[in-house]
């Protein structure tokens, strides 16, 4: 690492995350200035993004390679007040909470107090959201059955394919113009908003080269003042390189780079798309230049590597945006889900590992950041060197890169009707999303808390939390005389909140489709130009509506104990049982560990209890797959956390499986924390057990002492064990490589653990920056040792 | 009727009891009682007391027994559970290894499983004191891939003070075995002031040059791990201060064996 890379890096990690008002002040400005009323909502979208791109600040930091910042500079975090408004106390609270904080400056509150928030209030989206759902949707969401992603943060959860490699954006302005004039008015009564629509790209396009133009000069400028000669070149070069890009399609390693770094500016300045915005499979994209600027010596390898080190350390001023409010402790936070991928096969289904897949492992290595996050594509087709490498990495313990099935994500992909090629093309995002990169919009609408159903249920479909009746009356639970019958009322108190969670979804899609359109976004995703049509209206070819399912161990186990304790073996009574959960085991010690020791477990290769984790996701899978969306896609299912399963457990009673009130639930398909007791085969097979073919991503996690991983023995093991994993279509597995002393030491004392790294669920956070009850989560990981 | 057996654990993901991801089977008795063992629970060969036992073999889920170490278990019980990480083998060339104890103490149960596992074409290894009647060892060869053979002490007085019994059998048998062509990993436990004396290591070496078809020798630096099945069983620790070795040991002991031109392995 240079010494520039080394300062750059540390600027980063020291930088203070704060609100920045800029964005929010721009477009208020914007929208005050009379001009949205003459146009269309599209066009006034693009109109509002180019304001804010030719007025934002420009930063170009020492050193620097590329340029572009969210904010006016590192971690100087835009709000998006179209969507949702900071309240003073929201302002407090981001400022002053104990993690995840966002610091602002009086000036920085005075603005979005008294000219910001006044402006947007009663025309944001997460008002809007909140006042046309129904009762039931907002008492089932006040009772954390489910949680909703759009309520303030845009739909997003996409990722770049090779298109912006090979175009620039005078191309896309191109097929913008020929997609208007083939418009047809005589039979498509669409016709009219379909080109407003193709107008506001047209637009959108505009604003982002503006804003490389202003790069451009900035850029000259600070290379004729600049004394440092070898410096002033490089100013030079960036500046011509704005000239160059986005306007026009990339020539060399170091525009592509820049052209996506633009992109990725310009994604999460037009909203706060989820899971930000993503290169996608950069080895890939990036090859064919790496190898010309090599063999042409335009390119020396460590200048190859200074670039991408540069490049990474873009991503890594970026935090998330401030999220409020139950968004917050479902995604609790700084890491923005930007998920680089590396290896997997090419459009013809071949190894796509090259050379520059292992320089950009050694790029993850070296810069060990928390964003971009990185994950590496094994197809059966990869060679273990790919495996074995990224196990070197993981073993170092900062929880990347996840390990990820390409052969199973494709088979995902074309099940859900994507041709092959696209599916091949595609990888996974954000946590661990399959998505058919480039050519599809795949929202994660919300995670739904399943053992929280079955608490519903034990009471006849009133919530003990919030004392309403918020589900079916499916009977009292002491009537029921078998199992079945238990599981059937079970069954429809699940679909009857998926219902509720779908009509809710079914209304904000239109919302977004109606009221915010995304321009800019739209040019980057297929076919949203060929069809005149909005990203967020359904403009992509394929489009897919998630609904994350929670704690696939909790009720699992909950399940199996009510099945083993009180109907196959009648220990206790149905009424016990109700008891014990009311006064969350209280006195009931030697109750409590006989479903805590001797009942049936998720993750031991158990057929008694995994029997029953085929069963519910079977029931979640048939609530959901296959329902229509809005945008001419389907509902789908997807089994992962990010930080819901704490706040899942949090709105939750004691379970029947042992698990007191309030703790959390098991994360992703892994088994309860602890609850495996038979190692990592056993937890592998019982995780196979579900279909993963069916959804759209697992997660499942895995803690290794690090002596595990010592050896090149220890980490040919695991290559075989992901290996065997994946030959039983396993989705998705990562990592942790710590002790759990460690870990300990870490609570204790925080200030000399600062860069310990963990992983969470699909993705890496500093630990002292977690939630306390996170941080036992993770401590109470089982943990595969060796001797 | 149906062949049983008493066994205290069947370990999933087994990697240091031979090549690739391994289960092992752990028979209950033995005829040695060495100082050092980590499985005190493992040389009675009947069920016994213990606190808190992590042994939840759930057979049929009748019972969890957590005060009680071993279990009767049936032959077709124990190729269920070592049929289901069969992938694993596949995928890493792992197998089962049947360990203790001393498996060949309940040889009928032994046998059964063996040749089970080779029906079933699954790769198959003993770990054995070597402390049985040679005619039974010929009972099992062919259906064994590969012999763990452990050596702990040369001198048989010193063999008779901390494992219970003379060596002279174990070593008789272990000439034979290794004249009969197939290849056997010896493992060698390294338990400081006891096994890793000048005089035991150079006597280990000289007899083992001697040996023919080693294919690996493993050395097994003693561990603390058993500490707390010592004090759960109310069991006397006889090596409870002993200290483990260092790393800059194992090393040196490895450099010594590297002599007999076999590779040396530090851990299983």
């Amino acid at each position: 690492m240079t010494g520039r890379i080394n300062k750059l890096r540390r600027q980063s990690l020291d930088a203070v995350p704060t609100m920045s008002h800029e964005r929010a002040q721009l477009l208020t400005e914007f929208y005050k200035s009379g001009e949205p009323g003459k146009n269309s909502i599209p066009v006034t979208r693009a109109l509002s993004f180019k304001y804010i791109l030719e007025h934002k600040e420009l930063c170009v930091n020492e050193g620097e390679l590329f340029v572009g910042e969210k904010g006016p500079e590192p971690k100087a975090t835009p709000t998006y007040p179209e969507l949702c408004i900071h309240s003073k106390d929201d302002l407090e609270i981001l400022h002053n909470r104990e993690k995840v904080w966002f610091k602002s400056s009086d000036e920085s509150r005075k603005i979005i107090l008294n000219e910001v928030a006044p402006f947007w209030k009663g025309k944001s989206i997460r008002e809007k959201i909140l006042s046309e759902v129904d009762e039931d949707w907002r008492d089932a969401y006040k009772a954390g059955i489910f949680t909703e992603f759009m309520e303030q943060r845009a739909p997003g959860h996409t990722v770049g394919d090779d298109k912006i490699f090979k175009k620039g954006m005078n191309d896309f302005k191109k097929d913008i113009e020929e997609a208007i004039s083939n418009l047809d008015f005589y039979n498509d009564k669409e016709a009219f908003s379909k080109r407003e629509e193709l107008r506001s790209m047209s637009i959108a396009a505009d604003a982002i080269i503006s804003y490389a133009d202003r790069y451009s000069k900035k850029l000259f400028e600070l290379a004729e003042k600049e004394k440092d000669s070898e410096r002033k070149i490089e100013l030079e070069t960036m500046a011509g390189i704005c000239q160059r890009v986005p306007a026009n399609a990339p020539r060399t390693m170091w525009e592509a780079l820049q052209y996506y770094w633009f992109v990725h500016i310009g994604v999460t300045t037009e909203l706060n798309t989820w899971d930000s915005f993503n290169p996608g499979r950069l080895d890939q994209h990036l090859y064919p230049f790496y190898k010309r600027d090599i063999e042409s010596g335009l390119l020396s390898e460590d200048f190859a590597k200074e670039l991408l080190h540069s490049f990474w350390i873009k991503f890594n001023n970026q935090p998330a945006p401030p999220k409020v409010g139950v968004t917050a402790q479902e995604s609790n936070t700084y890491t923005d889900f930007c998920l680089i991928n590396v290896g997997g096969v090419t459009e013809k289904g071949e190894d796509a590992a090259n050379e520059l897949t292992y320089v950009l492992l050694d790029v993850i290595e070296e810069m060990r950041l928390l964003q971009p996050s990185s994950m590496v594509q094994v197809s059966k087709k990869n060679p273990d060197r790919l495996l074995k490498r990224s196990l070197k990495i993981i073993r170092t313990g900062f929880g990347q890169p996840s390990i990820f099935n390409t052969d199973a994500i494709i088979q995902e992909l074309t099940r859900q009707g994507k041709s092959i090629i696209d599916a091949r093309l595609g990888g996974a995002s954000g946590c661990v999303e399959a998505g058919a990169f480039g050519k599809e919009s795949y929202i994660l609408t919300g995670y739904f808390n399943i053992p929280k159903v079955l608490e519903v249920t034990l009471n006849n479909g009133f919530d003990p939390r919030t004392k309403k009746q918020i589900g079916l009356q499916t009977g009292n639970p002491e009537t029921f005389e078998s199992f079945d019958e238990f599981y059937s009322a079970f069954e429809k108190q699940m679909n009857h909140f998926i219902d509720i969670k779908i009509k809710g979804n079914i209304i904000i899609e239109r919302i977004y489709a109606e009221y915010m359109p995304a321009p800019f976004l739209s040019i980057l995703v297929d076919d949203c130009i060929k069809k005149g049509k909005d990203y967020n209206a359904g403009g992509a070819r394929y489009n897919s509506s998630y609904i994350q399912g929670v704690g696939l161990g909790t009720i699992t186990d909950s399940l199996a104990s009510i099945k083993y304790n009180v109907f196959d073996k009648k220990i206790v009574s149905m009424n016990e049982m109700l008891e014990l959960l009311k006064n969350n085991f209280e006195n009931k010690k030697e109750t409590r560990d006989k479903l805590l020791f001797e009942t049936p477990k998720y993750g031991n290769d158990d057929d008694y209890a995994d029997d029953l984790t085929r069963k519910v996701f079977e029931t979640y899978f048939n609530a959901i797959d296959g329902r229509p969306n809005t945008k001419g896609g389907h509902f789908r299912i997807d089994l992962l956390p990010t930080t819901c399963h704490v706040y899942f457990g949090n709105v939750l009673g004691a379970t029947p499986d042992g698990r007191f009130a309030k703790e959390p639930v098991s994360e992703g398909i892994s088994p309860v924390q602890g609850a495996d007791v038979h190692g990592p085969t056993s937890v592998i097979k019982s995780a196979s057990k579900i279909d993963h073919l069916r959804t759209g991503g697992t997660l499942l996690n895995q803690k290794f002492t690090p002596n595990f991983l010592a050896t090149d023995e220890g980490i040919e093991k695991v290559v075989h064990l992901i290996r065997t994993y994946f030959r039983l279509d396993g989705h998705h597995i990562q990592f942790n490589v710590v002790n759990a002393e460690t870990l300990k030491e870490a609570q204790k004392h925080p200030e000399k653990y600062r860069d310990l790294i963990v992983r969470v669920a699909g993705y890496s956070d500093y630990f002292v920056d977690l939630g306390e009850d996170l941080q036992n989560e993770i401590i109470h990981r089982t943990e595969h040792m060796n001797f | 009727m149906p062949v049983s057996g008493y066994i205290f654990d069947i370990k999933k993901f087994s990697i240091n009891d031979g090549p690739g991801i391994r289960t092992t089977v752990f028979f209950k008795g033995c005829p040695l009682t060495c100082w050092w063992c980590h499985n005190p629970e493992s040389q009675r060969n009947e069920p016994e007391e213990i606190e808190n036992c992590n042994f939840r073999w759930n057979l049929h889920h009748d019972s969890y027994l957590r005060n009680t170490v071993g279990a009767k278990i049936y032959v077709n019980e124990v190729m269920d559970e070592i049929e289901k990480d069969r992938m694993f083998y596949e995928e890493s060339h792992g197998g089962v290894t049947i360990s203790g104890g001393e498996p060949m103490l309940q040889l009928n149960f032994l046998y059964s499983i063996l040749s089970e596992c080779k029906t079933k074409d699954i790769n198959t290894a003993i770990d054995t004191t070597g402390y049985a009647a040679f005619e039974d060892f010929k009972k099992i060869y062919d259906l064994t891939d590969i012999f763990l053979f452990d050596l702990k002490l040369m001198d048989s007085k010193l063999h008779y003070e901390f494992c219970g019994i003379n060596n002279e059998l174990i070593h008789e048998n272990l000439k034979k075995l290794s004249s009969l062509g197939k290849k056997n990993i010896l493992r060698i436990p390294i338990i400081p002031t006891i096994t890793d004396t000048e005089e035991n290591i150079s006597a280990m070496i000289s007899f083992i040059s001697k040996l023919k078809n080693v294919k690996e020798i493993d050395l097994l630096p003693f561990h603390k791990t058993a500490k707390s099945k010592y004090e759960r069983m109310k069991k006397l620790n006889k090596v409870a201060e002993l200290d483990v070795p260092s790393t800059d040991q194992m090393e040196e002991l490895k450099n010594r064996f590297n002599q007999l031109g076999v590779p040396i392995k530090i851990g299983g």
